[in-house]
C-alpha cells in the first residue's frame, strides 16, 4: 500500500484500537478528551471513529472552529460592513449562513448587498484589482493556518499600492484560548491538539499546558490512523498520570513549525485581546493588523465601531459546546429549533461546527 | 467543503513562488510562498491554494513502523 | 418558511428547495400527481400510463470535461423519465439566450443535443427560443420537458422490503468533480470527466431480461449526490438503507479532486448514474447484466434496505457508522 494510504489503513487502525481497549479496560478509567479543532470533530464523525471509541472514552469538542467562536457582536459588525455603500464583502463560505441580528450575509446578499465568496485572502485582493471603483473588505476569520495567507494579502496590497482593499481582521490564535479553557473546565483529562495549526506554530507554544494545568496533550493529525495514534498516546499519558505534551504528527509538525509563516504573522499582525463566543474576552488571542498596515484596517478606514458584546440568542448553548461542557445533543434546541437548515447558532452552521457534525453524521451511530 | 486537508500532494514543477502539485492524477497550481524551501519531489499539505507544510516521508515511514511494531514511546515535546 | 427573498440556497436541490416547493408551489399548484414529487409525474391517459417531467439547466461553465449544457439537458430529462420507470420518447427544448452569446457556441450546444437525443433514441418535437438583454441572462439557460411510456411492469415502491439491495451502475461524483475542476479559482488540471449519459438503454436491458419486475424504485443522483438520493429513497420507502462505504465505486480521479479540494464524493452530482432498489434474489444477476453495458461497467451493490432504523447509515472501513442525509442548502452553485 502506498505510504500515505497507510494512514487510512483499517488494519493499522484495528491495532491501535486494540491497544486503546487494553489501556482503558486495564485502568477502568473513562477519560474525557477534548478535540480542540473543528476538523478533528468532523474527521472523527466522518470516519465513524466517534462511534467506535464511545465505549472507551468521552469526546468533547472545543473552540477550534473559527466561525463558531466568532462572537455575535462581530457577526453584526460584518453585516454593518456589508451595508456600507461602495463595499464588496469578500468572505469564506461558512460565514455566509451564520445568523446575526439582521439575518445572514446570504440574506443581505439576496437583498442587494455585495457579498462575494472567496477561497483565500489573495482571491479577495484580486477582487479589489478587478473592481477599482469599489472597496473590497476581506472578512479575515481563521486561526494560525489561515492567517499567514491573509498576511500575504495585506503585504501584497501594500507593496502594490492597492488602495481599495481592506481587511476586517477577526483572526484568532489557539494557545491562550486553551489556557482560558483549561482554567475553567476541569473535566478535561486530555487535549487532542490541532495538527495544522501546529504545523504553523510548532510545539513550543503548547509547553505551558503540561507546566500549568497538569493535563496531557498530543499534537494529532487527521487521518483515521493519525487520530487513533494521537488518542492512544494521550490515554497512555492520562493513565500513567503524566502531564506531558507529545507530537504524534511528526511528518507534518516540526518543533519550530513553519518559520516563514510565523514571520509573516509577526510582520503583518499584532496580538490583541479577542472576544470568543462562549469564552468571553481572552488576552493575546486575536490578531489585529500591525501598525505598518493600519491603513488596511477596515474598522478604522470605514469609521466603524465594534458593537457591544451581546448575550446569546435564547436557548442557544453554543458557548457551552465550545468549552466542551456539553455535547450538542444536550442543547435543547439541537435537532429541533436548530438544524443545519435553520440554524440558531454558528456551531450548527459551520462545516467544522460540532453541532453540524453531530447532526449530519449522527451521534454514536 | 473541508478546509483542512490531510492528503499530501507531490511537487511536480516549481516556478518562483508557484508550484504544480499532483494528487492521484489531479494537478493543481498552488503558491509555495509559505514554504519557500521546497524542491521538486517533496510532498506538501495544501490549504486554500497554499502549501502550508512539507510532509516528511522518512518521518511518515517511522510513524508507521512505530505502530506496526507496537511502538516505543514518543519523546516529550 | 421565514425567507422573504429567494436565496442561492433555494436552488441547491436540498432542504431549502424542498421548503420553497412546499411553501410556494404546492399550495397553489398541488394535485395528487404533483404531490408525489417524483423524478417524473406518472399520468393515466385513457388507460395508457405516461410519464412527464421537466428540468432546467443553468450549469456554469456551459462546456466542461465530458460534456456540455446541451448533452446535460437531453440526458437529464431522459434519465428522469428512466428513473420513473418509463421509456423516454419525446422531448421539448426551451432556450433562453443572453444577447451577445456566440452563435458558434450555440451551434456546439445544439450539436451535442442532437447527438445525445440520437443516442437515447428520443425526438425533440417542440421548442422555443427567447433572448434577453446583455447582463440579464448569463449566457445560456435551457429547459427540457420529456414524455415517456411507463414500462410494464413499472417499478413498484410498495413492494420494497428489508433485504432488498441497492445498486449503482458505476463510480460516483464524476459530474460534480468535473464541473468543479473547471471552475476558475481552483487552477485544477484533472483527468476527471463528467459521466453525463442517457441511461434508458442500460435500464432497458433489465426489463428485456425479465428483471424489471423485481425493481422497487430507481433514482438518478444529480444535485446533492448519491447521499441525497439515498436519503430521499429511504424517506419515500419508509425503510432504512445500510450502505457499505468500501463498496462505493469511486475513481482515483474523483478521489484526487475531492482530496485536493476537500469535497465528499457522496455529495457530488452525477449525470450518468442510477440507483436501483431490487429484490435480493436477483441483485447479482442484475449487476452482471449491467456490467455488460458501456454505462454499467463498474456496477456494484452498495447497500441494502432494513427496518432496523430510518434514514441512511454508512458503515465505514473502521467499523463505525455515520449518517448521510439530504444535502443542506447549496453546496456548489450552478452544477447542473
Amino acid at each position: 500500500m502506498e505510504l500515505w494510504k497507510r494512514f487510512k489503513d483499517p488494519a493499522l487502525a484495528q491495532k491501535l484500537l486494540q491497544e486503546l481497549k487494553g489501556l482503558c479496560q486495564g485502568s477502568s478509567q473513562r477519560p474525557t478528551l477534548m478535540e480542540v479543532c473543528g476538523t478533528h470533530t468532523v474527521a472523527l464523525s466522518r470516519t465513524g471513529l466517534r462511534e467506535v471509541l464511545s465505549p472507551y472514552l468521552d469526546l468533547r469538542s472545543g473552540p477550534g472552529c473559527p466561525v463558531c467562536v466568532t462572537d455575535d457582536s462581530d457577526i453584526d459588525l460584518m453585516a454593518e460592513v456589508a451595508r456600507q455603500p461602495g463595499v464588496i464583502v469578500a468572505t469564506y463560505g461558512d460565514m455566509l449562513r451564520v445568523p446575526g441580528s439582521y439575518g445572514t450575509l446570504l440574506d443581505l446578499k439576496a437583498a442587494g448587498a455585495r457579498v462575494q465568496l472567496v477561497y483565500s485572502a489573495l482571491d479577495a485582493l484580486e477582487l479589489a484589482r478587478e473592481n477599482p471603483r469599489d472597496t473590497v473588505v476581506m472578512l479575515g476569520v481563521g486561526f494560525e493556518t489561515t492567517a499567514p495567507v491573509a498576511a500575504l494579502a495585506v503585504q501584497r496590497a501594500a507593496s502594490e499600492g492597492i488602495s481599495n482593499f481592506l481587511m476586517l481582521s477577526l483572526h484568532k490564535t489557539i494557545p491562550n484560548a486553551l489556557r482560558a479553557l483549561l482554567a475553567e473546565n476541569s473535566r478535561i483529562d486530555g487535549l487532542i491538539l490541532p495538527g495544522h495549526v501546529s504545523a504553523i506554530i510548532g510545539e513550543e507554544p503548547y509547553r505551558f499546558i503540561a507546566e500549568e494545568s497538569g493535563v496531557p496533550a498530543v499534537i494529532t493529525g487527521f487521518e483515521a490512523v493519525d487520530m487513533l495514534l494521537g488518542i492512544v498516546e494521550l490515554v497512555r499519558l492520562i493513565v500513567a498520570g503524566r502531564p506531558e505534551v507529545l507530537n504524534a504528527y511528526r511528518r507534518v509538525v516540526s518543533p519550530d513549525g513553519n518559520p516563514r509563516a510565523r514571520a509573516l504573522l509577526e510582520e503583518a499582525f499584532r496580538p490583541v485581546a479577542a472576544r470568543w463566543r462562549g469564552l468571553g474576552s481572552i488576552p493575546d488571542s486575536g490578531l489585529a493588523l500591525a501598525e505598518p498596515f493600519a491603513a488596511y484596517d477596515a474598522l478604522q478606514a470605514l469609521g466603524l465601531r465594534r458593537p457591544e458584546a451581546r448575550p446569546p440568542r435564547r436557548g442557544c448553548r453554543c458557548g457551552e459546546v465550545l468549552r466542551g461542557l456539553i455535547e450538542p445533543a444536550e442543547c435543547g434546541l439541537f435537532a429541533k429549533a436548530c438544524t443545519p437548515h435553520s440554524p440558531v447558532g454558528p456551531c450548527m452552521v459551520s462545516s467544522e461546527g460540532a453541532c453540524a457534525a453531530h447532526y449530519t453524521y449522527g451521534r454514536n451511530g | 467543503m473541508f478546509m483542512c486537508l490531510g492528503v499530501p500532494a507531490r511537487i511536480e514543477e516549481l516556478e518562483g513562488d508557484r508550484a504544480t502539485v499532483s494528487l492521484e492524477g489531479t494537478r493543481r497550481r498552488v503558491s509555495v510562498a509559505l514554504t519557500p524551501d521546497v524542491k521538486v519531489g517533496d510532498y506538501v499539505l495544501v490549504h486554500a491554494g497554499y502549501a502550508v507544510a512539507v510532509v516528511d516521508e522518512e518521518s511518515a515511514r517511522e510513524t508507521i513502523r512505530l505502530i506496526e511494531e507496537a511502538y516505543g514511546t514518543l519523546e516529550e515535546v | 418558511m421565514k425567507d422573504k427573498l429567494v436565496t442561492m440556497a433555494h436552488g441547491g436541490g436540498g432542504r431549502a428547495t424542498s421548503e420553497l416547493v412546499q411553501a410556494v408551489f404546492l399550495p397553489r399548484l398541488g394535485n395528487l400527481e404533483l404531490m408525489e414529487l417524483g423524478d417524473a409525474a406518472v399520468l393515466n391517459l385513457d388507460g395508457q400510463k405516461l410519464a412527464l417531467t421537466t428540468d432546467s439547466f443553468v450549469v456554469s461553465p456551459p462546456f466542461f470535461p465530458g460534456g456540455d449544457i446541451g448533452r446535460l439537458a437531453i440526458c437529464g430529462t431522459v434519465n428522469d423519465l428512466t428513473a420513473a420507470g418509463a421509456v423516454p420518447l419525446y422531448l421539448t427544448v426551451g432556450v433562453i439566450l443572453e444577447e451577445g452569446f456566440p452563435l458558434a457556441e450555440l451551434k456546439r450546444v445544439v450539436a451535442s443535443m442532437a447527438e445525445a437525443a440520437d443516442e437515447a433514441g428520443v425526438k425533440v418535437v417542440a421548442g422555443d427560443t427567447k433572448v434577453v438583454e446583455r447582463g440579464k441572462g448569463d449566457g445560456l439557460f435551457l429547459n427540457t420537458s420529456g414524455l415517456g411510456l411507463l414500462r410494464n411492469p413499472p417499478p413498484r415502491w410498495s413492494q420494497a422490503r428489508p433485504g432488498d439491495r441497492v445498486l449503482v451502475n458505476g463510480p460516483i461524483g464524476e459530474h460534480g468533480a468535473a464541473v468543479i475542476s473547471r471552475r476558475s479559482g481552483f487552477d485544477l488540471d484533472s483527468p476527471v470527466q463528467s459521466d453525463c449519459a442517457p441511461l434508458n438503454d442500460l435500464i432497458g436491458t433489465l426489463w428485456e431480461e425479465g428483471l424489471g419486475q423485481h425493481i422497487r424504485a430507481m433514482r438518478d443522483p444529480t444535485r446533492g449526490g448519491v447521499a441525497t438520493a439515498l436519503a430521499e429513497l429511504a424517506a419515500r420507502m419508509e425503510l432504512g438503507i445500510r450502505v457499505d462505504e468500501s463498496a462505493l465505486p469511486i475513481s482515483p480521479a474523483v478521489s484526487g479532486v475531492c482530496d485536493m479540494l476537500g469535497f465528499d464524493p457522496l455529495y457530488l452530482a452525477n449525470e450518468g448514474k442510477m440507483l436501483i432498489v431490487i429484490d435480493a434474489s436477483v441483485a447479482d444477476a442484475a449487476v452482471d447484466l449491467l456490467r455488460k453495458h458501456r454505462y454499467g461497467a463498474e456496477a456494484a451493490i452498495i447497500g441494502e434496505l432494513t427496518d432496523e432504523f430510518k434514514g441512511v447509515r454508512v458503515r465505514t472501513p473502521y467499523g463505525g457508522h455515520k449518517r448521510v442525509d439530504v444535502a443542506e442548502g447549496e453546496l456548489l452553485p450552478r452544477i447542473c
